[in-house]
């Protein structure tokens, strides 16, 4: 493709990060063997093997979760809230200094664009431990109830389209709230987390206060129907959100779930429509559209259906896809083959179904899984594309006369993670928003995120809130939220 | 007073979507004191019953929930003032049924209708002590609000059958969401007597729907019903409440479990049967000129 200016390559330097050939559990401060066999994580950019590393088997979850109780009971519960704040802050800062160090790691291991790695992932996990921090001894002013108590230990799982970010939505109000932790990564992305753990080190964390036991989804089932656990916490797909809330049913668990989305971003024809469209980019190609909160449905008003369509489609065209280590990557890597598999495999399906499918004139990197930007036009409610989560960078384009067909349509889902909005005019954003079934909903914006801010699903996207004083109530006793 | 006069007994039937129908079954099933002596013939309600419940709890929900809080609070209010003027009826029916004496049973329905006032105040107050704005470290404003969860399916407790039903029902209400209840099923009576306080207290028709029966048997047909949203288990039977939180995760469903036993109702209810049915909305807006 010939465009007329080119970007010359700016690959940032991978040198400032360390991947050793093989990783351990981290389980009671320590790095130990895991039982089962090690797996390989893979640059989804190149396929080249960045590591071996360690499966764990049920037996070592269950010396995790023992560790976590005797940290919890001996340490961690009883210790005075405003030191637990403290470690966390350590924690914050020791990620701000070694940002740059987590940034390129995650780009390698999810294949993310390093643009995105460092501005949004890296910085909003220090914000996490940053907020959390100040919680740890202000918990009696949470609004959550009189003198709020740990559940314990929790047990989490955690996704790959943000790695280090998701264990920092996880692990930061369940330490500042007083519980200890057994965390378990995507099997495709442990790297950052198994970083973290070095972190945790670093900041003299005690033993068994973090613990990360690495896997697929033995692992994970294994940590969620460990009979010693308090607190479930999940975030991934609605079919395995449905499986540990089915797994957990009858036990004392706390359980929060933050499952899939299909969000419709809406846009009015009073809407400025460049903004819009960078809206709608942001919403649907941000992270290759591995986001659970995408704006994958894209609601246009009838009447500015062509001119919102051909403006996105200039815009898409100047997106650059490639190298996710060099700075000007727009669009990265899907980051595994079996999730291309299924993108694939739904956007065949939308043509098969009489969608339109748009690409831009695109080239491939040879090696690696890739899928360009896509754009379905003609798109019918009754569509698989319109109904199942891609998890990709395939945008659904329906249509819509009046604010109740758009309303209409929009809630028209299982889910209710997200939503957008596009309008000039407030009386509008506000009464949309209030009709929305969705957990968030960015006006005139979208994909905005922040620590202060309780995210989480309506309906089967799950339930629970993560950030805010809301986010805090998942991980204590009694709490009133 | 004269005792030749033949009292005129009630028929105790369903309440649903504002009117008050048989079972479809023309199932019916006996209820007595606590001694044993006959009540009365209670309507036993069937999986066809609960649907259509559900249906009309659904079509209720967009006016309930789109009520301002204001307004809420006030029909709440309406109900405790129709209560009142109820209040030897649900004396007896409670005294019966539950076997409590006289003023124990006065307690209880007194401590009811005081419920309802608390939680008609709670209202216009959930918003600002469950929602605000968040300082986000950008040019947004952000604000976050509680929000109806849709339409509850609650299981009422076994034993307390006002005070207890009270408690499990107001907060559902409260918050904005619409209810099928399923009632004690030894007993339902003081239920169907509040049914029929509710449907002359400004309770709109399908907000509230009570269903008299077994909760063992119509449970698990809510539990798994796409279009309950919450299920309120407090009244499960006992051994059957995992089977329903395991029907209930199908859909996601939002799920309060059962006490391991039933609790003190009279106890302060704080926010703890308010929030389960509550989901939170954050709205994000850039500021700019």
């Amino acid at each position: 493709m010939t465009r007329l200016f080119e970007y010359a390559p700016a690959p940032e330097s991978r040198s400032i990060v360390d991947v050793a050939p093989s990783y351990g559990l981290f389980v009671d401060g320590e790095f130990v063997d895991g039982s089962g066999a090690p797996f390989k994580t893979i640059n989804p950019a190149t396929e080249e093997v960045l590591s071996e590393v360690a499966t764990g088997t049920a037996e070592d979850v269950d010396r995790a979760v023992r560790a976590a109780r005797r940290a919890f009971t001996r340490l961690w519960g009883p210790m005075r809230p405003a030191d637990r704040g403290k470690y966390l802050f350590r924690i914050a800062r020791l990620l701000q200094e070694r940002a740059r160090e987590f940034a390129v790691l995650e780009s390698l291991d999810n294949g993310k664009p390093i643009r995105e790695s460092r501005d949004v992932d890296v910085p909003l996990a220090a914000a996490h431990f940053l907020y959390h921090a100040g919680w740890a001894d202000k918990l009696d002013w949470a609004g959550l109830g009189p003198g709020p108590k740990p559940l314990g230990v929790a047990g989490q799982v955690i996704p790959w389209n943000f790695p280090l970010l998701m264990l920092a939505w996880k692990v930061a109000p369940a330490l500042a709230t007083g519980n200890t932790v057994v965390l378990k990564p995507a099997e495709t992305t442990p790297l950052t987390a198994l970083l973290f753990a070095e972190v945790c080190r670093q900041a003299d964390l005690p033993p068994g206060v973090v613990n990360i036991v690495t896997g697929a989804g033995d692992t994970g089932r294994a940590v969620v129907g460990h009979a010693d656990v308090d607190k479930v916490a999940f975030t991934g797909s609605t079919e395995v959100g449905r499986s540990i809330a089915r797994a957990v049913a009858g036990t004392r668990k706390k359980l929060t779930l933050e499952l899939g989305g299909k969000a419709a971003n809406i846009v009015f024809d009073d809407a400025p429509i460049d903004q819009a469209v960078e809206g709608i980019v942001q919403g649907i190609f941000f992270n290759q559209g591995h986001v659970c909160c995408a704006g994958s449905r894209l609601l246009v008003q009838e009447n500015v259906h062509d001119e919102v369509i051909a403006s996105l489609q200039r815009r898409i065209g100047t997106l650059r896809l490639g190298d996710p280590l060099d700075k000007n990557t727009d669009i990265g890597a899907i980051n595994s083959h079996l999730q291309l598999e299924r993108i694939r495999q739904l956007a065949d399906i939308g043509e098969a179904e009489g969608a339109n499918r748009w690409q831009p004139a695109c080239d491939l990197p040879e090696r690696g899984f890739w899928f360009p930007p896509t754009v379905f036009t003609d798109v019918s409610p009754a569509h698989r594309i319109a109904r199942d989560e891609v998890f990709g960078p395939v945008l659904s384009v329906l249509t819509f006369r009046t604010p109740d067909e758009a309303v209409a349509k929009a809630n028209n889902t299982t889910y209710g993670l997200s939503a957008g909005i596009w309008t000039e005019k407030g009386s509008r954003i506000l009464a949309i928003a209030d009709r929305l079934r969705a957990g968030v909903v960015w006006a005139n914006c979208f994909n905005e995120f922040d620590p202060t801010s309780p995210f989480g699903g309506y309906k089967q996207s799950g339930y629970g809130r993560e950030g805010g004083r809301h986010g805090l109530a998942a991980y204590l006793k009694g709490a009133t939220e | 007073m004269s005792t030749d006069r033949l009292a005129v007994r009630k028929t105790y039937k369903l309440y649903v979507n504002g009117a008050f129908p048989r079972s479809e079954s023309g199932r019916i099933y006996e209820v007595t004191d606590a001694k044993g002596a006959f009540l009365a013939n209670a309507a036993w309600a069937s999986r066809k019953d609960a649907r259509d419940a559900v249906v009309a709890a659904r079509a209720a929900s967009a006016k309930w929930s789109g009520a301002t809080a204001y307004n809420r609070g006030q029909v709440l209010y309406r109900v405790a003032e129709v209560m009142e003027g109820r209040h030897a009826q649900f004396c007896d029916e409670v005294a019966a049924g539950e076997g409590l004496s006289s003023s124990k049973a006065r307690a209880a329905v007194d401590a009811a209708i005081d419920r309802w006032v608390w939680y008609a105040g709670w209202t216009d107050k959930l918003g600002a002590v469950l929602g605000g704005s968040n300082p986000v470290a950008g040019p947004y404003f952000d604000f976050s609000v509680p929000e109806p969860t849709g339409v509850v399916a609650i299981l009422a407790p076994q034993r307390s059958s006002l005070l207890g039903l009270v408690s499990v029902l107001a907060p559902v209400l409260a918050g904005g969401s619409t209810a099928v209840v399923v009632t004690s099923k030894a007993r339902p009576l003081p239920a169907v007597t509040l049914g029929e306080v509710l449907a002359t207290s400004d309770v709109p028709g399908g907000v509230v729907n009570v269903l008299t029966g077994d909760a063992g048997e119509i449970g698990p047909w809510l539990a798994e019903h796409d279009d309950v949203d919450g299920i309120d288990l407090t009244g499960a039977p006992a051994g059957q409440a995992m089977e329903l939180e395991r029907l209930a995760a199908g859909g996601i469903k939002r799920v309060v479990r059962p006490p391991a036993e039933e609790p003190d109702w009279s106890a302060d209810p704080g926010l703890s049967r308010l929030t389960p049915f509550l989901e939170t909305k954050t709205v994000w807006h850039p500021m700019g000129l």
